[in-house]
């Protein structure tokens, strides 16, 4: 085969399902699609669309996912029609994978823990979190309706080759960060358009040793730093993940070490300490111990950030045996049913029901200011989730701060925003422990 | 393709729960979405927003979510073109498979101003604010998206594909 020239994982991908040898940046290439995605938001304005087109046939059954996890279980009549259309279309269309409530999960979540994304895959969904499956070492990215439509249709869908930008990460972690504080840290060091339509490429010592759940935040958080796709090297550790959940073929890809980048950023990852990003924009990430004091009313642990049994279990150690503040709720919600069963299995809600929590199905819920736990007029919620823009959760004049689970945890016991060691004696060794002792 | 309209002036960073807050994304109704567009950011826009008006705003319009309903809602209210220095990826993908025109100028993001009469002019790019009379040149849409544009977005382009015989 002849010699191309070097390319990194991003520009791999894209080349091999467009049936190209090489593509270069700005190339508009016309790629076979592995998987497309839609939710109870945006799958039936695709539905409408693709109607519309004229289209009859799904291009592969097993290959159009629909996940109702926004409104769902449905918050009220407009959800529940919604709901419908997609459970509708799913029988019509003989889809092997519509998840009902009864299995569902928040779709970022759900669908690595199927096996349905996979490394070396080209995956769009109708949803801008869509990014996270770049954990795996996948193209992945999100899609309006309209362009869901095309793909349900024909299976193909044009994208431009975007440029990529290198973010190495050395050194060891300090107790309590996690991939959640590296992301804030990176979107607040280049900004919400930092990476404007280009592949955020995480590599160096630190990722190489950050466990799949720390890789799905980093990538998941990737949109909002403006990015087309986040992704990683596919290693050891995403084997050890997929292996298990895999039943089709897939290929790990690589940068070559010459590839060419539009920008390399080089990080301490011990000297970043947990991160807050403070409203109203993810960019606005600063060190917990620099926020000052900050009252809070709501706590949310959940989300397709945040939301896997790894997160439930920090906020457990930190939780464990202690009360949230009076003046403060605290909402957990698992990500998937099988993490609330996990979870249970574990004694996790045990302790999140004696601290004081309440414990929701799987939902994006309030995430979005759907229900669950919307916020009134001038309240404060800290959470785990990814977007705090202005009204995200509820009333305009409400508030979000972004953080990880760990500093959620510790904040809702404190009812203002803290360092995890405020609350847990030094030394723990946070995060990186597993189960709950 | 030439339009004409009063200007509506944002700044940078617009996010979709801006342009159409969550809470009203349990309809897909085009009609219903454009009543609350930009509610939370303006509550004017919704009452004064005429048909053909042109909205200008700065870095990063349309960040956030994937929604489509975000450009649906700002075409049904009536704006017929948006200029802005950059916009978000998704957002930029969206608003021409609706059929709605989006420029990049940094220039024309910068000086034009709110309720300047501004014409546009989308085969060349050219965009003459009537108000301060002078021109700007944005970067030319791509033909493959001028096309787009004039079949009315992405399913009535790709219906008129399948008709020429060209399956989709
Ligand atoms: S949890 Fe939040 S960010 Fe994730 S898919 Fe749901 S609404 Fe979107």
């Amino acid at each position: 085969m002849a010699k191309t020239h070097p390319m990194t994982i991003t520009e791999k991908i894209l080349a091999s399902h467009a049936r190209e040898k090489e593509v270069f940046p700005g190339d508009l290439v016309d790629a076979r699609v592995d998987l497309a995605l839609g939710n109870d938001i945006t799958a039936p304005l695709a539905i409408q669309a693709f109607e519309k087109m004229g289209a009859k046939k799904v291009f592969h059954r097993d290959r159009v996912v629909l996940v109702p996890d926004h409104f769902a279980p449905a918050k009220d009549i407009l959800s529940a029609q919604q709901c419908k259309v997609l459970r509708n279309f799913a029988k019509a269309h003989r889809l092997t994978h519509y998840f009902e409530i009864g299995e569902m999960g928040i779709e970022h979540a759900l669908l690595p823990e199927k096996g349905l994304v996979l490394p070396g895959d080209v995956v769009i969904g109708a949803d801008s979190h869509t990014c996270t499956y770049g954990a795996l070492g996948a193209f992945s990215t999100g899609v309006g309706s309209t362009d869901l439509a095309a793909v349900m249709a024909t299976g193909r869908l044009w994208f431009k080759v975007p440029e990529s930008i290198k973010f190495i990460f050395y050194g060891k972690l300090n107790p309590w960060v996690s991939g959640k504080d590296l992301i804030l840290f990176t979107i607040g060091q280049i900004g919400v358009d930092g990476a404007l339509y280009q592949a955020m490429e995480f590599t160096g010592e630190t990722i190489r040793t950050l466990p799949m759940e720390g890789r799905f935040t980093v990538a998941n958080m990737a949109i909002e730093a403006g990015g087309k796709s986040g992704i990683f090297d596919p290693d050891q550790i995403t084997l050890r993940y997929v292996k298990k959940r895999a039943t089709r073929h897939y290929k790990l890809y690589h940068s070559d070490a010459d590839a060419r980048y539009r920008e390399v950023y080089e990080y301490d990852a011990s000297k970043i300490n947990p991160q807050v990003s403070l409203p109203h924009i993810p960019s606005n990430a600063r060190d917990v111990r620099e926020v000052g004091k900050i009252e809070i009313d709501q706590v949310v642990i959940g989300s397709c950030t945040n939301g896997r049994l790894e997160d439930l279990r920090v906020a457990a150690k930190i939780l464990k045996g202690k009360k949230i503040a009076p003046s403060l709720r605290l909402i957990v919600i698992p990500a998937t049913q099988e993490i609330y069963r996990q979870a249970l299995k574990e004694g996790l809600f045990d302790i999140f029901l004696s601290s004081g929590a309440v414990i929701s199905p799987p939902t994006c819920g309030p995430c979005l200011g759907g229900y669950m736990g919307v916020l009134a007029e001038g309240e404060r919620s800290l959470a785990t989730t990814n977007r705090n823009f202005r009204g995200r959760m509820g009333h305009v004049q409400s508030e979000v701060y972004l953080a990880s689970p760990a500093v959620a945890a510790a904040s809702a016991i404190k009812g203002r925003i803290c360092h995890p060691e405020e609350v847990v004696k030094k030394g723990f060794k946070g995060s990186r422990v597993r189960g709950v002792k | 393709m030439k339009l004409e309209g009063r200007v509506w002036k944002f700044g940078s960073d617009v996010d979709t729960d801006a342009i159409i807050p969550a809470r009203y994304l349990n309809q897909t109704d085009a009609g219903e979405l454009a009543k609350h567009a930009m509610e939370d950011e303006r509550p004017e826009f919704v009452r004064e927003v005429k048909k053909g008006d042109i909205l200008v705003a700065e870095r990063n319009f349309g960040c956030g979510s994937s929604r489509e309903h975000a450009p649906l809602a700002l075409k049904a209210a009536g704006i017929s073109c948006i200029i802005a220095e950059s916009f978000a990826r998704i957002f930029y993908r969206n608003g021409f498979n609706q059929g709605l025109p989006l420029l990049e100028s940094s220039e024309a993001s910068k000086e034009i101003q709110d309720g300047d009469q501004v014409q546009i002019d989308l085969s060349t790019g050219e965009i003459f604010d009537l108000t301060q009379q002078r021109k700007f040149l944005a970067k030319p849409i791509p033909p493959f998206m001028q096309e787009l544009i004039e079949d009315g977005g992405l399913i009535p382009h790709l219906q008129k594909k399948e008709l020429k015989g060209k399956t989709f």
